[in-house]
């Protein structure tokens, strides 16, 4: 088993060397407000009821990524300054890149 | 028990940052959250390295715990007010260990990090040292934790809540989706359990709902209020946010934390698993 914690992983774009990218759904991406990546956002992923599945805070850079499965997911992205969301689809394993841009 | 004992707002934290008595404890599995930057004057718990047994899969003991809260620097007599990241998944786990040891003058800062974060409010990366206290801990209290004999004998008996995402419940996802999934354990939860994600008692800044939606999100989900209730997830954090809404914060009185969870029930030989929605 690996980590027993439920906490986030430090995010980045780069995945852990333990994942294997053909086995996992990743859904990776970057919080950005006026083209500017934002740091410290709440980026939270909700499956296709609109429920809530996994929060992570963004990296210093923006980053976010999450473990998902195939299906349709949003990613909802709250900071101070402001609120965003996108939609992704994800037929299979592999890595699906994001961008969610706050106002 | 009522929300005003066991739930303190951010504002009323900001305005006691420097009351005598009170002493503000951050739980987080990632200390880096705590060491970038703290409630001023808050002292940090590791919930993994502090409350964990390093060897065995169990908590500290009695006098480990003693040492840990005299180490911090808190008296039997403080207010402690804990908070943490991840909504305050793990604060609320801190929250039910505290009491587990028998320490009443114990809250949630409501909304954790995350309200404090979105409204602005200071974070220092001062060195916080307490003179050290002799914290003395009651033995546990087990009418507050479930083992799984208990939770086999619970099914079609007792109220189970699975507090995990639907997709965790239904066998779809093994750990929360900024978790990697491959786990040793079977998918799935315990039969006759209802699904009540942790995350419909809070907030979208992590505050908890009001006592009213909360008595009604339970309600609807099926929650018999006649009968005791045992929480689960995987690992016993988020259960221990829906064990603190529901006794807590609602008042049942026979609400038990299932801390093997998932994690331990996934992985026994010969129970039934259910799959699926339902």
């Amino acid at each position: 088993m690996t980590a027993a914690g439920c906490g986030a992983p430090e995010q980045g774009t780069a995945l852990p060397a333990n994942i294997d990218p053909g086995k996992e759904v990743v859904l990776s991406g970057t919080v950005s407000a006026a083209g500017q990546p934002v740091g410290g956002a709440f980026v939270r992923l909700l499956d296709s009821s609109g429920e809530f599945t996994a929060e992570v805070v963004s990296s210093e850079q923006g980053d976010f990524r999450f473990f998902a499965a195939p299906g349709a997911w949003t990613v909802r992205a709250l900071h101070r300054s402001g609120t965003g969301e996108t939609q992704v689809t994800a037929d299979g394993p592999g890595l699906h890149q994001l961008q969610v841009a706050v106002a | 028990m009522s929300r005003e004992n066991v739930l303190v707002s951010a504002q009323w934290a900001e305005d006691n940052l420097d009351t005598a008595g009170v002493v503000f404890v951050e739980v987080d599995e990632d200390t880096s959250a705590y060491d970038g930057g703290h409630i001023p004057g808050a002292v940090k718990i590791d919930w993994k390295t502090d409350l964990q047994d390093q060897v065995r899969r169990d908590f500290v003991d009695r006098a480990g715990f003693e040492a840990l809260l005299s180490a911090r620097g808190i008296g039997n007599d403080d207010q402690v007010v804990l908070y943490g990241g991840n909504n305050n998944w793990f604060a609320a786990y801190a929250y039910w260990y505290f009491k587990l040891y028998g320490h009443d003058k114990v809250a949630l800062l409501d909304g954790g990090r995350k309200k404090w974060e979105l409204d602005g409010r200071p974070l220092v990366k001062d060195v916080v040292s307490r003179p050290a206290t002799e914290y003395k801990a009651q033995e546990q209290d087990l009418t507050l934790r479930a083992f799984r004999q208990e939770v086999v004998d619970a099914i079609n008996v007792k109220n189970l809540v699975d507090v995990r995402s639907p997709d965790e419940f239904s066998g779809k996802l093994l750990a929360p989706a900024h978790l990697p999934q491959e786990q040793a354990q079977r998918a799935g939860h315990i039969p006759s359990a209802i699904n009540v994600p942790w995350s419909k008692a809070a907030n979208e800044d992590g505050t908890f709902r009001s006592d009213a939606e909360l008595a009604e999100i339970y309600g609807e989900a099926g929650l018999d209020g006649g009968k005791s209730t045992i929480a689960y997830c995987r690992i016993g954090e988020r259960s221990s946010h829906t064990w603190f809404v529901l006794r807590e914060l609602l008042g049942h009185t026979d609400v038990k934390n299932y801390d093997g969870s998932w994690t331990e029930y996934g992985s026994l030989v010969g129970v039934p698993v259910a799959l699926g929605s339902e």
